[in-house]
């Protein structure tokens, strides 16, 4: 009798009733791409598609153009993140300055990024700017990427910078720090920890607008992944299994930071 | 055992009134959906096609107009019914196909194995080349494909194109830049960040005409042969009959050679494009 009722309990508690409805969900949508691909009637052919992320021979593990072309996403993406935090931080400085120059700059600068399409910008980058200062298509690929999400990255530490409380400047002024040293001693470690996860999310975002860069001809891994269509017309395949690849580059970030989250957020009662 | 005789017989004869019923029913079903009667039903004729001068272009009214755009209406008003016109980015031509964004693809699409594969083609109605056009100071004095043929020579081609695997194949040694069209590539030439692009006669031809002062032509022969054909989806005979029949049709009125005139050997049409 009593088993039953443990039984019961089990059958009806949160978790149970949670996972059933997870499995449901997980078959509507196994049934929904299967059901999909049938009408579709694509002769599909995923075997042919190993060959382009990697081959295993006598002359070892050598990358196909698939993760060549991430390896070049993931440089740009590093570079460009580098620079978006420091076009970013200095943005922001600026937005908060007392000069009525540098604030008019920063918004300016913020503004006219944000409102413009980033394909826009990059193709005048790279067929109007570029030939006149003498960059190459990749650093015109990481400029490019870096003022736009520099752009939206300053408004992030703008808001981080502001949260801390106006209390902390007026200690910092009486104790005779000036304006820099009261951002970089006093204000900027204890904001980050509010920016970690707005960046992070940023950061996902820089991975997936680097697609874009494709259309300036660089060998990322959208542009191989095109390529690789174009000679093979194993369009969805190939589509699929790029979009597998930036999705779990992005879900891994994620985790980094999450994990880094918690080491920062040690002994801290939320 | 004398029955047994007319008993085999009746089941053979049974078994063949089956048969040829099973095949004239699969035959009518073939034919219902093939492709030309789905158009004749729809009364429209949706046909992929990309920007590729003078195959297709914008006129200054926003119509289509070209050699392509030519063959299409009249392929169209030959089975009378209307034609649409679906833009598609080259490089995603033949998925559109395969998913049934349109019937049929006619936009100078090259007859090419690899494509083959996964669409099917009609007998050829036009044939084109491939030809170069350079930078005046880049390639200063090349003359050949060998001249191209190095390791420190960049050219810079369409994505998805004849063009793009002719460079390949001609130029093995050379770095490939490929565009999603050919104003990039060839403004990507203009800039001087490549020696040459390669496209599709007489594209290449008509580029040094309009900027003689940076570009030229290194080898005036066109430095490939190939078939051009409609692509339509597999599996589908009636169309293809039908597509190669009235390709006959025109080519013995003279009516393919004349438009092929107009739109590659003269320059009438220059003034309705932008």
């Amino acid at each position: 009798m009593r088993f039953f009722k443990n039984f019961y309990h089990a059958l009806i508690s949160q978790s149970f009733q949670d996972i059933v409805k997870f499995f449901i969900i997980l078959g509507l949508l196994y049934w929904l791409i299967s059901t999909g691909s049938e009408r579709l009637e694509y002769n599909w052919q995923w075997y042919r598609v190993k060959q382009f992320l990697f081959t295993l021979d006598q002359n070892g593990f050598v990358p196909g153009p698939l993760l060549q072309g991430l390896w070049v996403t993931l440089k740009i993406a590093f570079l460009s993140l580098f620079l978006t935090l420091i076009f970013g931080l200095i943005t922001a400085i600026f937005r908060l300055s007392d000069s009525f120059v540098a604030s008019l700059l920063a918004r300016v600068y913020v503004e006219s990024i944000r409102n413009t399409p980033l394909l826009i910008q990059l193709l005048f980058n790279y067929f109007v700017l570029s030939p006149i200062l003498g960059i190459d298509a990749f650093m015109t690929a990481v400029l490019t990427l870096s003022l736009f999400e520099g752009a939206y990255a300053s408004e992030i530490i703008r808001a981080g910078i502001q949260s801390i409380d106006k209390g902390q400047w007026e200690s910092a002024q009486s104790t005779g720090l000036n304006r820099m040293q009261t951002y970089f001693y006093i204000i900027i470690p204890q904001a980050y920890k509010f920016l970690i996860p707005p960046i992070t999310n940023q950061s996902v975002a820089l991975i997936k607008d680097s697609a874009l860069v494709s259309t300036i001809a660089i060998y990322d891994l959208t542009m191989q992944g095109q390529v690789v269509i174009s000679n093979t017309f194993l369009t969805f395949e190939i589509w699929f299994t790029v979009a597998v690849i930036y999705l779990s580059v992005a879900l891994f970030i994620t985790f980094v930071v999450y994990v880094l989250e918690m080491y920062l957020h040690r002994g801290v009662q939320s | 055992m004398s029955y047994l005789k007319p008993v085999i017989l009746s089941i053979f004869i049974l078994f063949f009134i089956a048969g040829s019923a099973y095949s004239s029913q699969v035959r009518s079903q073939l034919a219902q959906e093939s492709t030309l009667e789905q158009v004749m039903k729809r009364g429209v004729m949706r046909v992929g096609m990309s920007t590729f001068v003078p195959w297709a272009m914008q006129s200054k009214e926003g119509e289509f107009i070209g050699f392509e755009i030519d063959v299409a209406t009249r392929l169209a008003q030959d089975m009378g019914v209307n034609v649409e016109f679906v833009p598609t980015r080259w490089s995603g031509i033949i998925p559109a196909l395969l998913t049934g964004k349109f019937d049929i693809i006619i936009g100078g699409m090259g007859i090419r194995p690899d494509r083959n594969l996964k669409v099917n083609f009609s007998m050829p109605y036009d044939y084109s080349g491939m030809s170069i056009v350079a930078h005046k100071q880049k390639a200063k004095g090349f003359t050949s494909l060998d001249d191209f043929n190095s390791s420190d020579v960049t050219i810079a081609a369409r994505l998805g194109t004849t063009a793009a695997s002719a460079a390949g194949d001609f130029m093995p040694e050379a770095s490939l830049r490929l565009f999603d069209d050919e104003a990039q590539a060839i403004q990507e030439l203009m800039n001087g960040r490549v020696h040459a692009v390669v496209a599709s006669a007489p594209l290449p031809a008509f580029q040094a005409i309009q900027h003689p002062d940076r570009l030229f032509v290194p080898i005036e022969e066109n430095f490939t042969q190939e078939p051009i054909g409609f692509a339509v989806r597999k599996g589908d005979y009636d169309i293809i009959n039908f597509l190669d029949n009235w390709i006959r049709f025109v080519q013995a009125e003279g009516w393919l050679k004349q438009r092929k005139h107009y739109w590659f050997e003269t320059r009438d049409w220059a003034d309705q494009i932008r």
